[in-house]
């Protein structure tokens, strides 16, 4: 039973094993722990013997040595049907039964520990709010690989999901632009900025400085792993295109491999933080529906935020949008000129518009916030207006859809055009929702007539759109010529 | 609902505060405090007023519309197929003057569509027509 080899994969109707090595990554985790714990006991220990500590620590280790053990033989899964079921836990039993068909996305985790010895993390999603989520660590990498071609292959062709493990890039993060772009966050400001102050404090008033520097300490640390997590998070980042979505793979230690399904996504926002601005950076996150996560009581539907772009030039930016939201950008106008004086600082960049699938609106001032909402995935629109809002004659319209941040707001309208965007928005999301159902994530790009557009790609004035994609007929100044919609980069 | 209760609470602190400053420092503070509280009382039920005045809705063919606010007006547009379900709650106050309140949930957090003080036959009619209709017009996330 303890050396029980490793079945050979599905869709056979046997009990099926984790890797043999799974006690052994599992340790891994707690890793870290361990070295802070060490760290704090031989910190401690300076004057006394410090073998106490280090005894426990062995003991502790083997503890969980064993309780991996334990856990890796109670712990098999196998295909019954059309279900996966994965059953664990030798006092608290726990069966779970996935059925296929409801799977929404397969993620493979390789944390460290795990990459070197060859193993990986698998895990499901389901499609509903039901919270209930597959996890199987670990399998080996190539049982892990197969074993998510199985499981997609249920909705998705097992021949496209095959040929997409090497599907289109769609954009990528080189190291050098990936460091740049942290170093120029808000967080390395402050530390940097910190850091040098409390240096330059040193020179003159040492004890000073060192009353400040421990008490900054933590603050500072915290800091770092912020810039550490991001760093080590985002590295490698490469955005593949995938029949059912946009597929991810990112890390550094622990490389994540993850899909964002396109019927999923409720929002689209493109950050451009001031620093960034003058590179021509930005950012791309995804508000994604039914991700892994608890579901919060009352709330529906958990929602996650991603990071699709985590930086990168307006040319990806654009390429990817293009992918996303299908049709040409709605044109965004401003507010009115009133509203100068009821938003200040905001003014200079608020504008919003929508067409026939979508709302997009701009604000923010320092991080300039460009956000797209599917009018299919709209769960109500607001009409707001405050006390300030009154006398200028506006109003502010909300498109609010599933979870607790996204949405977009036609901030500062004049009354009369929030009540026409109210009727408007309400009727367009109704037709939307209708004409789609849940499964269309071409929504917008057949909803949008044949025509003359901006052209996505920012390389022309305009770009003709026809039939669901963009030509390669562009024109600038009204004169035409021709170059392909969207070359890989 | 809510004027009844703020009535009976303002009298209530009146006559409480009025009598602890009777005890403590004669006749006339007690009278003065009590005085003051149930101004206040007044003009708190006059806002309250306002603002149970300003509430509205109405059921349309495929939505939902629901205004509220004085201050800060507000204008919700629901569609029904976008409700994930409906609550009711009666409080005991509102029990207690045969009310209840209405709550639309959607999977946004931050389209809350709650029609408060509604006669508990009205609020049944309502969530059973609100569940009906959500029903034959569901649509997926």
């Amino acid at each position: 039973m303890t050396d029980a080899p490793l079945q050979p994969a599905p869709p056979n109707e046997d009990w099926c094993r984790l890797h043999p090595l799974t006690p052994i990554a599992r340790i891994g985790r707690l890793v870290p722990a361990f070295v802070l714990l060490l760290l704090i006991s031989t910190v401690h220990s300076k004057a006394e013997n410090g073998t106490a500590e280090t005894d426990y620590l062995i003991a502790f280790t083997l503890l969980s040595a064993v309780y991996g053990y334990i856990h890796w033989m109670v712990t098999r899964w196998r295909f019954e049907g059309d279900t996966l079921r994965i059953e664990t836990g030798l006092i608290r039993k726990d069966s779970r039964r996935l059925p296929l068909a409801r799977i929404q996305a397969v993620d493979i985790v390789r944390p460290f520990l795990a990459r070197l010895l060859g193993v990986s993390e698998l895990r499901i999603r389901l499609a509903g709010s039901g919270g209930t989520d597959g996890k199987l660590a670990y399998l080996s990498e190539a049982q892990a690989a197969e074993l998510r071609l199985v499981l997609l292959a249920g909705h998705v062709d097992a021949a496209t999901a095959a040929s997409s493990n090497t599907g289109l890039p769609m954009a990528s993060v080189d190291t050098a632009r990936l460091l740049a772009s942290v170093f120029l966050s808000l967080v390395t400001m402050i530390v940097v900025g910190t850091v040098s102050a409390l240096i330059v404090l040193d020179q003159f008033e040492p004890k000073t400085a060192a009353a400040a520097a421990a008490f900054l300490a933590v603050y500072l640390l915290s800091a770092a792993g912020v810039i550490w997590r991001r760093l080590s998070g985002q590295y490698a980042f490469i955005a593949v295109e995938a029949p059912e979505g946009v597929r991810i793979q990112r890390g550094l230690l622990q490389t994540i491999s993850e899909t964002v399904p396109y019927g999923r996504i409720q929002a689209v926002r493109q950050v451009e933080p001031l620093l960034w601005r003058p590179f021509g950076w930005c950012r791309l996150e995804v508000d994604v529906a039914g991700a892994t996560g608890r579901n919060q009581r009352g709330e529906g539907t958990s929602v996650v935020r991603k990071a699709l772009l985590p930086v990168g030039s307006q040319q990806d930016s654009w390429h990817l949008l293009a992918r996303l939201l299908g049709g040409p950008d709605p044109e965004r106008t401003a507010p009115p000129g009133r509203a100068r004086l009821k938003a200040p600082l905001s003014f200079h960049f608020l504008s919003a518009g929508h067409d026939a699938a979508h709302a997009v609106c701009v604000t923010g001032r320092i991080n300039r916030a460009t956000t797209w909402v599917p009018l299919e995935k709209s769960q109500s629109i607001r009409r707001v207006q405050g006390p300030l809002q009154r006398p200028l004659g506006l109003a502010t319209v909300h498109v609010d859809v599933a979870g607790k941040r996204a949405r977009a707001e036609f901030r500062d309208r004049s009354i009369d055009e929030a009540d026409q965007l109210v009727a408007e928005l309400t009727a367009l999301s109704r037709a939307a929702r209708s004409g789609h159902g849940d499964a269309a994530p071409a929504a917008g790009r057949d909803a949008a007539p044949s025509g003359w557009y901006p052209d996505p790609a920012g390389r022309h004035e305009q770009r003709y759109w026809h039939e669901g994609r963009w030509t390669e007929h562009v024109a600038n100044g009204g004169r035409r010529s021709a170059d392909a919609p969207t070359p890989s980069p | 609902m809510r004027r009844a209760e703020v009535a009976v609470g303002s009298a209530l602190l009146a006559a409480l505060f009025g009598l602890i400053f009777w005890a403590a420092g004669g006749r006339w503070p007690g009278v003065i405090s009590a005085l003051v509280l149930l101004a206040l009382g007044a003009l708190t039920a006059w806002f309250l007023r306002r603002r149970v005045g300003a509430w509205r809705y109405q059921e349309r063919n495929e939505d939902l519309l629901v205004a509220r606010g004085v201050l800060v007006q507000r204008l919700s547009v629901v569609p029904y197929g976008r409700m994930q379900f409906v609550e009711v709650t009666a409080g005991p106050v509102e029990r207690l003057f045969q009310l209840s309140t209405v709550k639309l949930h959607t999977a946004a957090a931050a389209s809350d569509a709650r029609i408060p003080g509604l006669e508990r036959a009205e609020a049944a009619r309502l969530r059973d027509r609100l569940t009906e209709l959500g029903e034959s017009m569901a649509a997926g996330m």
